[in-house]
């Protein structure tokens, strides 16, 4: 077996058996991106040295004993967080010579916890976007077809993760940009509760919304991930100083008894009665493991992409002010006065969507429209808050579709916003009400693309998802279906 | 229309950005289409209803008034596309 076919938890045991090295675990998957990445194109910078020295301080914790379930893990991090003195781009021209002078939170976590970065992953240009086509370091491509997307906006971390670049990823997820791509990739991504991770040196798109989560080859992994990510920071305001469980506690295969509510409103116009047909298959075997499935309204949900295109793009108009060319990053307009500087600097530093976005949130922020827009968003907000509160009075969790359709082709939605924001409409809903989501395989399409499922619960709740997710996960080989990669021979 | 070329091009200067003739057509049509479609909000009935700023309800964050180490001046610095001595260098600011 090929170490870099390992899972997380599989490659934890048998580093601790001293099956093998850090060094082996790091150089096979060096290896693999050597191999694989001409084709991914999954990262936008790797840190192969690093990487090695990295595994050798973890070869040494674990010849002292030293150990954590990260000890010697290569992973991938999405290119939005900040690592100390290595480049974070945000997939953007307007931060692409940017090299942070301290790392995210996470990042602290995970390197205390003795894992290994391989590298930055690809992703939309600060995460705006369905399919990293917005990237300004070009698309990455699908493993299972690598003419579709991967989804996005973490489409590079989907990638390695499926296309055993990476043991598991970091993703962030605003709208659906961990579930999406994860669905896209045929691999697990969870979505925690606003507020359980810290997001200091995220950097920031849509506050309210922005969580960090982990993308993995299963269900297991994402526990084993979140007993590291999860807990309070006192830099970050907006983390929950609540106790943080041992999430792979939760994986108990049993979910007897277990209600699970349905809503019609996700069976609708625009489904692929292929998706329609694997999540209805996957509601089966849930039911055959002793689960109720009930009948559930959201009524709300048609509002829900709307909304998000409000309050998304009039946050991000204000957190992506900061990039005015005098602090960091690109600047244009030499010879330009102040406002002339400031002008050239975002003009030719960000990209098509990323302007559209600010210009939407400018707008619906901007005197005389705010009411209308922003404010009106913010009202029906709650109001699909409330419609998921009501709904879990009489269930557990909630099934849906991650996505309505599978991976899509690499340009055929690029001319067509409304078309693009449509890709989000089940996943968006979850981010507004700041509650926790999974993704996780549950079929494929007649053109062989992954199809994903998504299991929502409440805020705090990802007990039961990961519960859920897991005895599904256990009944299922879904997740066991790896992707064919013609592979280029290496120059030697 | 909802929006229209001139007001696009008031916008683009408050978020401080600048098109070409060809991208404030796009941009004005783009828009007009996006916010044809958010008209879907007008439907629902938000009389009395709170807005929701945020997804967890969280009240004000105190912390102690302490002195905490800072990255300082050469970290501070280190990303600045243009310095001066212990200065972000701007342009000229007053005329």
């Amino acid at each position: 077996m090929e170490l870099h076919t390992l899972t997380l938890y599989e490659a934890q045991a048998r580093l601790k058996k001293r099956e093998f090295s850090a060094r082996e675990l790091t150089e096979s998957f060096l290896a693999r991106i050597e191999k694989v990445e001409p084709q991914i194109k999954a990262y936008i910078t790797l840190t192969p040295e690093r990487a090695l020295k990295e595994a050798e301080e973890a070869d040494k914790k674990i010849a002292s004993g030293d150990i954590t379930p990260l000890t010697g893990i290569p992973l991938a991090i999405k290119d939005i967080l900040c690592t100390k003195d290595i480049a974070t781009t945000c997939g953007s021209k307007i931060l692409k010579n940017f090299v942070p002078v301290y790392d995210a939170t996470v990042i602290e976590k995970l390197k205390k916890a003795g894992a290994i970065i391989l590298g930055k992953t690809n992703l939309d240009e600060f995460a705006m976007g369905s399919s990293t086509e917005n990237s300004a370091f070009g698309p990455s491509h699908n493993p299972w077809d690598l003419s579709t997307i991967p989804g996005g906006s973490s489409g590079g971390s989907a990638a390695a993760v499926a296309a055993d670049e990476c043991i598991a990823s970091l993703g962030s997820d605003t709208g659906g940009s961990i579930r999406q791509p994860a669905a896209c990739c045929g691999i697990v991504g969870l979505k925690p509760t606003y507020g359980r991770i810290s997001r200091f040196g995220l950097i920031a798109f849509g506050s309210s919304l922005d969580q960090i989560g982990p993308l993995t080859k299963e269900v297991r992994d994402a526990a084993i991930l979140m007993n590291f990510l999860a807990g309070y920071d006192p830099q970050d305001a907006t983390s929950l100083n609540i106790e943080v469980p041992d999430y792979t506690s939760f994986l108990q295969p049993d979910i007897k008894g277990l209600t699970i509510g349905v809503p019609r409103e996700y069976f609708v116009e625009g489904i692929d009665p292929e998706v329609e047909k694997a999540v209805r298959e996957a509601i089966k075997v849930l039911t055959n493991l002793g689960a109720k499935v009930i009948d559930i309204s959201l009524p709300h949900t048609k509002y829900a992409l709307p909304v998000y295109y409000l309050i998304a793009p009039a946050e991000a108009s204000s957190n992506l002010a900061r990039y005015d060319g005098v602090k960091y990053g690109y600047r244009g307009g030499k010879n330009e006065n102040l406002i002339g500087m400031y002008k050239k600097t975002r003009s030719e530093g960000f990209g098509t969507e990323v302007k559209r976005r600010i210009m939407l949130g400018t707008y619906a922020l901007s005197a005389g429209y705010y009411e209308a827009y922003y404010g009106k968003a913010s009202q029906v907000r709650t109001l699909i808050r409330k419609d998921f509160e009501e709904a879990f009075k009489r269930c557990e969790v909630i099934v849906t579709p991650t996505t309505p359709t599978p991976a899509f082709k690499i340009g055929e939605r690029v001319d067509d916003p409304l078309k693009m924001y449509l890709s989000d409409i089940f996943t968006i809903p979850v981010n507004l009400a700041g509650i926790t989501a999974i993704s996780l395989p549950c079929g494929f399409s007649g053109d062989g693309l992954p199809i994903g499922l998504q299991i929502i619960a409440g805020a705090l709740e990802e007990k039961k998802v990961l519960q859920t997710a897991f005895a599904y996960e256990q009944n299922t080989e879904w997740h066991l279906k790896k992707p064919t990669l013609q592979t280029t021979t290496s120059k030697q | 229309m909802k929006i229209t070329r001139h007001q696009v091009e008031h916008i683009a200067h408050l978020a401080r950005l600048e098109f070409n003739e060809k991208e404030l057509d796009d941009f004005t049509q783009q828009l007009n289409n996006i916010l044809t479609y958010f008209d879907k909000l007008k439907e629902v009935d938000t009389t009395g209803v709170e807005q929701t700023s945020h997804a967890i309800m969280l009240k004000n964050v105190f912390r102690e008034d302490k002195v905490r180490n800072s990255l300082g001046l050469n970290l501070s610095l280190k990303n600045a596309p243009e310095k001066e001595g212990n200065c972000f260098r701007v342009p000229k600011v007053i005329e």
